[in-house]
């Protein structure tokens, strides 16, 4: 679960350790068996040699699919439990939980609009028409014979989060709805070259194979600039939630336009002006004018650790971590403020800095065991600095929905525990 | 493999040598035609002129029918929302400080109800209406929210023709709008 890099032998440690034990009881089930007693627990710590060192362990290849310790079974994706209906739904990353730039495959968040299909790969056909010189179709082997890439990206749903309360208790909660991932497949440019585009084509509208039929309009300098045609994620095969057989993917753009289950590219001279692009995805302002095609998702950080539900066992030293990203490029810069946004540093940046990918910021922080509001801001290379909720909402209202940014700080109190402090 | 790429790459040149525009070899040669009658089977896009709208026409009196049947179980008897999406009423509040987006409120162009309701609904079953059913939930939903007749019968020329409430209410995107 989190990390106890604080030292075992400290009492600060241990009350440390009892609390996320406490913790991930909590939120996982019983992690110890229900018969473990507090001594037979301590029969594992030095100077006893631990009982899993006086037996063989379970054999080789009992998983031939692996999972994770079952004492890392809380470590799931977070899904309201009151939802009116669950196809067109969402399931947000744990963020606090995760460690470095790449999500595991299983806490990749999930939005779907029409369920999950299952989609049997040599039945699934990508049809190319429109404004091209040769319509095409292409079987999961064609495009799997085009020369192939991998890259790594994050992919975020565009309403991570709103922007009227309540607000989210945890990072996940918050901004759970972005997750990155090594992407391999198809540059979208050598497909189109496959067809040939004509001198008019302007759009691409992309539909996916579920039974929402999701389609999408994503301008020509999109799909021949960076866009791809995904079959892989983080050296496997897509999961069926992440658009099994084959997905868009769209480097920076707003997650809906990353269409899954991808089957058809209508090469057009205008957008199709979808249900999906119109009634839904659409930015509403104070005035009643909604900006429409705004694919963009600016840039964005937020610390997971020590973040809203956690709680900081004891005053010294922690390390104030997150992730920060951009639609626009590289991030140039995560700046971190302890005292309530008066004074900002520059946080360290985990290497390799990718475009348009996670970038894991560290802070080096020695607490004082007095109340703190913590908070990180992102700048991206375009120069641009995230804002606060307040400025966006100055320019945007409560109604607009989509691509909140917002600097999110956190409340630490004095007995440690993390809140939100916009809550 | 290699030597087809060779092929390829070798055509390629060779055309290019001749600036000939016709049916040129591709590089990689992957893929097969579409057929016109595989496209026409698959392209159920519907732009916003309507284009692409197929034959056929529904009434609002046979769309009451189909929505009762198809739809109200999820959106309401009339329209008002349920465990599915409101979609009458709230002309007037979009620019109020609590909008109620609804089809006759929100959505800019009628043809893409057409579109939407074929491709994706009712969400048991989508793609199960025929082109006249949705023709006729259409204009129903249209007639709910008072941009069509209650005697009215709608088909491709004459969806295409509804004017929306807020057609001209939409804008391009204008971020970054906070700046420092």
């Amino acid at each position: 679960m989190s990390s106890t890099s604080d030292a075992d032998d400290k009492p600060a440690g241990t009350t440390r350790r009892r609390f996320l034990r406490a913790g991930a009881a909590a939120a996982g089930g019983t992690v110890l068996g229900a018969g473990a007693s507090v001594a037979a627990a301590t029969d594992n710590l030095p100077p006893n040699i631990p009982e899993w060192m006086k037996a063989a362990g379970e054999p080789t290849g009992g998983q031939l699919y692996g999972a994770p310790s079952p004492f890392e079974k809380g470590v799931v994706k977070n899904i309201s439990k009151t939802l009116k209906q669950y196809i067109s739904a969402s399931s947000r990353t744990p963020l606090q939980e995760l460690d470095g730039i790449i999500t595991p495959n299983g806490l990749f968040y999930e939005r779907h609009h029409g369920g999950v299909p299952t989609i049997d790969p040599a039945q699934h056909r990508l049809m190319l028409h429109g404004l091209v010189e040769r319509p095409l179709i292409f079987t999961m082997d064609d495009l799997r014979r085009f020369p192939s890439e991998s890259r790594v990206h994050f992919l975020e749903c565009s309403g991570n989060p709103g922007y009227s309360k309540p607000y989210g208790k945890t990072a996940s909660d918050l901004v759970g709805l972005v997750s990155c991932a090594e992407w391999t497949g198809v540059s979208l440019k050598l497909v189109l070259q496959e067809a040939g585009l004509k001198p008019d084509a302007k759009w691409i509208v992309a539909e996916g194979a579920d039974a929402a039929a999701l389609t999408r309009s994503i301008p020509i300098e999109k799909c021949l600039e960076d866009a791809m045609l995904v079959y892989s994620q983080n050296g496997e095969r897509l999961r069926p939630q992440q658009g099994y057989p084959l997905r868009l993917f769209l480097p920076g753009f707003e997650g809906n336009m990353s269409v899954k289950w991808l089957r058809r590219l209508h090469v057009t001279a205008e957008p199709v002006y979808s249900r999906e692009e119109t009634s839904k995805y659409t930015d509403l302002l104070p005035d009643g004018t909604a900006r429409e095609f705004s694919f963009y998702m600016e840039a964005k950080s937020i610390i997971t650790r020590p973040s809203g539900g956690q709680r900081l066992g004891a005053p010294g030293f922690h390390e104030i971590t997150g992730i920060a990203w951009s639609g626009h490029g590289k991030i140039a810069r995560v700046e971190l403020s302890v005292d309530e946004g008066k004074s900002w540093q520059s946080a360290q940046l985990q290497e390799p800095v990718l475009t348009r990918a996670l970038t894991r910021f560290r802070l080096p922080w020695q607490w004082d065991g007095k109340p703190a509001v913590i908070q990180s801001r992102a700048i991206d290379e375009t120069g641009y600095v995230q804002p606060t909720l307040a400025e966006l909402l100055a320019v945007r209202g409560e109604n607009y929905f989509y691509h909140n940014n917002a600097i999110w700080p956190w409340r630490i109190a004095a007995d440690g525990e993390v809140t939100n402090a916009l809550a | 493999m290699r030597w087809r790429e060779t092929c390829g790459i070798a055509v390629v040149i060779v055309l290019c040598a001749f600036a000939s525009g016709a049916q040129a070899q591709t590089l990689y040669g992957l893929g097969r035609p579409a057929t016109a009658a595989e496209i026409a089977g698959w392209n159920i896009d519907v732009g916003r002129d309507g284009s692409n709208l197929p034959k056929g026409s529904g009434s609002v009196s046979r769309g009451r029918e189909v929505f009762a049947q198809q739809c109200a179980s999820c959106h309401g008897d009339k329209g008002e929302g349920g465990l599915g999406d409101r979609l009458v009423g709230g002309q007037g509040t979009i620019a109020t400080p609590k909008p109620i987006r609804t089809v006759g409120s929100y959505w800019p162009y009628a043809p893409t109800l057409f579109d939407y309701i074929r491709r994706a609904m009712p969400q048991n079953a989508p793609q199960s209406l025929s082109d006249e059913e949705v023709y006729a939930v259409s204009a129903y939903i249209l007639n709910l929210n008072g941009l069509v007749g209650a005697d009215a019968t709608l088909d491709a020329k004459s969806l295409a023709a509804v004017k929306m409430p807020n057609r001209d209410r939409f804008v391009g995107d204008a971020r970054p709008d906070v700046k420092h």
